[in-house]
């Protein structure tokens, strides 16, 4: 299921590594997930437009009504359509579309029971909430049903819409149910259109078409979920494509001092005399800060060498982001953007 | 720089007439490493605390002694961790189903409550309603208040997508379980074409060939049994609701200094306030101040001028500037925040080389927080 390529862990300052997975490559459907807080919408976002580099299109899809996107891109609430939110490197674009799980049931009803007319007042009554609360299930099964929808949709020339398609998925605490569409189910009735869609999107999630990325910081917390969430992954036979670090730390500390300053030893003569050759006075308050800063700092970077460790012994590729000091900004997407083509994303 | 009154939590944490905590704020950004710590802190005065968490670290549950779900409070042990405090500190994580189950027994009688607790819709609801998880860490912290048996009870509220889910969740339950929605395809033909016309039928009928009429059947049988439930609830949630708003609550709202941490922290202020609840005020977690007094100029002009000669200075600095441009943003996000919440007492937690999850490095940030360290 897992290649082996590219399993070493990359550092963050080399360049030319390539580590995204052959299968990654191939895959047109792209799960991100990731414990809450580490950036999974950003970094989705930028996975986006890693992959629609030189020419390409691709949709990058939320399901959680957060409307993250638009708030990372800048841009209005996004309708239940699919809009053009960005242009990438080499003339590529990406669209975007925020399921909505109202308008995706309503749409669904449209479809099947010509029930188009009575959508606005079924909705004013709580019909929707309603459908979904009876069958929890019900609601995985129509936003992973858009998407799929959003894969295997093909244009005049038969070839499909999208070179790719990003979904930015619910958290690791979800993802498991939210991919295990054969179990919600179970919720739902035997026979009809929803079982048919159901049935399509369970082979989707498991063909060589897809892929999960868990997009995770180098903390305790994080770690632990990502590796628990490949453990559930694989036991639900369901490929993980990638690990992407976020916001790691960079470090200018050569190896030998690391330890040293994480354990407050740091050479302060030879910090006093380096100070002093750059014209500013080492006072003693001065070198303590800086030698605090430093120590913190070394602490931090120990502490994510171990974390990246526990990552590389589970054997998927890993990919790593640095910390944006500036903010994870428009402008920072598109640098992350870079870092993931550097690493051979979209080549 | 900021002319207003800090968060003084050592002062809210001391006073004996609030009896209620409650930390809230988005996912990630330290809601029960804070809650935990004001629980240590206010333990070590000499008060007796009890901490109610939701979906805790597992390393910050193992300090706790939380080892696994437990309905009930735990005192915690303090062997091998530093000096126990001269008050008490107990535990508890919420288990979300057994609560439920607990109200339903407590408001039928035993027979009628067998029936619904088997009814396979009420595990639906009790399990997976997005928003039951809200609902009963507010109705523990009812029961436990009720029981007067703590000075001080730290709420720390479900790990939500939105962090105002919980002061919702009540509302949004009762008046789905109360809902018409319920009734009209628990019991179609009456009365319905009025108000919706055909579409309706056409409705159900989806929604029948969607879900399976199982599913409606078992809904139906557990609305019957409901009824008559719905008042006690609804005055059960009440309650909860004057116990927040009253004086002897207090609301912290955590965040991180990013946009969407405080973002969602801004709205849940402003909510507060709509609502009248008495919110304390906002604890900003992992800010980076810088330790020492360089300007990021002088930095930055000295790095270059070291950087062949003395590497180890060069990193050093390169930490520092680092760090003053982390705090730069940090200060950018703090005014904004300040801008449209001018009331609004901050108090800042500083990020720690390392993460919280024992009971010392707790106390290191109880200390942060009340500015007692």
């Amino acid at each position: 299921m897992i290649s082996d390529e590219g399993s070493v862990a990359a550092l963050p300052k080399k360049k030319t590594t390539q580590t995204w997975p052959a299968a990654a490559r191939r895959a047109r459907l792209h799960v991100v997930s990731g414990k809450g807080g580490t950036g999974k919408t950003t970094v989705a976002a930028a996975l986006a437009l890693a992959l629609a580099a030189d020419g390409r299109r691709v949709l990058l899809a939320e399901v959680e009504e957060r409307q993250g996107i638009a708030r990372l891109f800048d841009v209005p609430p996004l309708p239940y359509e699919e809009r053009k939110i960005a242009v990438a490197a080499g003339g590529g674009e990406v669209r975007a579309l925020a399921v909505d799980i109202e308008a995706a049931l309503l749409e669904y009803f449209a479809m099947f029971y010509n029930l188009g007319f009575a959508g606005r007042s079924l909705k004013r009554m709580g019909a929707v909430e309603f459908a979904t609360t009876l069958a929890p299930g019900l609601r995985d099964v129509l936003l992973t049903g858009k998407v799929k929808e959003t894969v295997t949709r093909r244009g005049g020339d038969s070839k499909p819409i999208y070179d790719a398609v990003v979904m930015d998925a619910p958290p690791t605490g979800r993802i498991i149910n939210f991919l295990n569409v054969t179990v919600a189910m179970a919720d739902l009735a035997r026979r009809g259109p929803i079982r048919n869609q159901a049935d399509g999107v369970v082979e989707l999630l498991h063909s060589a078409d897809t892929v999960v990325h868990l997009v995770t910081l180098l903390e305790d917390m994080p770690v632990t979920e990502t590796l628990e969430a490949i453990t559930e992954l694989r036991a639900q036979k369901l490929s993980v494509g990638s690990i992407i670090v976020n916001a790691a730390t960079v470090t200018h500390l050569g190896a030998a001092s690391l330890k040293p300053a994480a354990e407050n030893r740091l050479d302060l003569g030879r910090l006093a005399s380096g100070l002093a050759s750059a014209g500013i006075d080492p006072d003693p308050d001065l070198l303590a800060g800086l030698a605090n800063e430093t120590s913190d700092h070394a602490v931090r970077v120990l502490a994510e060498q171990q974390c990246r460790e526990q990552l590389t012994a589970v054997g998927v590729p890993l990919l790593s982001l640095p910390r944006l000091v500036d903010g994870a900004d428009l402008g920072g997407v598109y640098e992350l953007a870079d870092h993931l083509a550097e690493q051979g994303v979209g080549r | 720089m900021m002319a207003r009154a800090p968060l003084d939590l050592e002062k809210v944490l001391n006073d004996p007439s609030i009896r209620v905590v409650v930390t809230c704020g988005s996912g990630g950004v330290g809601k029960t490493t804070t809650a935990a710590a004001m629980a240590i802190y206010a333990a070590d005065q000499g008060r007796k605390v009890a901490v109610l968490t939701i979906d805790p670290a597992r390393r910050l549950a193992q300090s706790l002694g939380l080892g696994e779900l437990d309905n009930v409070p735990r005192k915690v042990e303090f062997e091998g961790s530093g000096d126990a405090p001269s008050g008490e500190l107990w535990a508890m994580m919420l288990d979300t189903s057994r609560t439920f189950d607990e109200m339903v027994s407590s408001n039928a009688n035993a027979d009628h409550a067998a029936k619904i607790l088997a009814n396979p819709f009420y595990t639906t609801i009790s399990t997976s309603f997005s928003g039951t998880q809200e609902y009963m860490a507010m109705e523990k912290l009812s029961q436990l208040a009720a029981t007067d048996e703590f000075d001080l009870i730290v709420v720390d509220t479900p790990p939500s997508r939105s962090a105002l889910d919980f002061l919702d969740a009540p509302q949004r339950l009762s008046s789905f379980l109360d809902g018409r929605m319920i009734r009209l395809l628990a019991s179609p033909g009456r009365g319905v074409m009025r108000i919706v016309g055909a579409g309706f039928q056409l409705f159900a009928k989806a929604v029948t060939s969607v879900v399976g009429g199982q599913m409606l059947a078992d809904a139906a049988t557990f609305v019957q049994l409901f009824e008559g439930m719905f008042g006690g609830f609804r005055d059960r949630a009440q309650a909860t609701y004057d116990l927040l708003r009253s004086s002897r609550t207090a609301f912290v709202v955590v965040a991180v200094p990013e946009p969407d941490a405080l973002r969602e922290a801004s709205y849940f202020a402003d909510r507060l306030r709509a609502e009248r609840m008495p919110l304390a005020g906002l604890v900003l977690n992992r800010t980076h101040p810088p330790m020492a007094d360089l300007s990021l100029a002088t930095t930055q002009a000295a790095i270059a001028e070291v950087a062949g000669s003395s590497p180890l200075t060069a990193a050093a600095l390169a930490v520092h500037a680092e760090r003053l441009t982390t705090r730069t943003q940090e200060l950018r996000m703090r005014a904004r925040l300040d801008r449209a919440h001018p009331d609004l007492p901050v108090v800042e937690v500083p990020a720690l080389a390392f993460d919280a999850h024992d009971l010392p490095a707790l106390r290191i940030i109880a200390g942060q927080l009340t500015g007692t360290s």
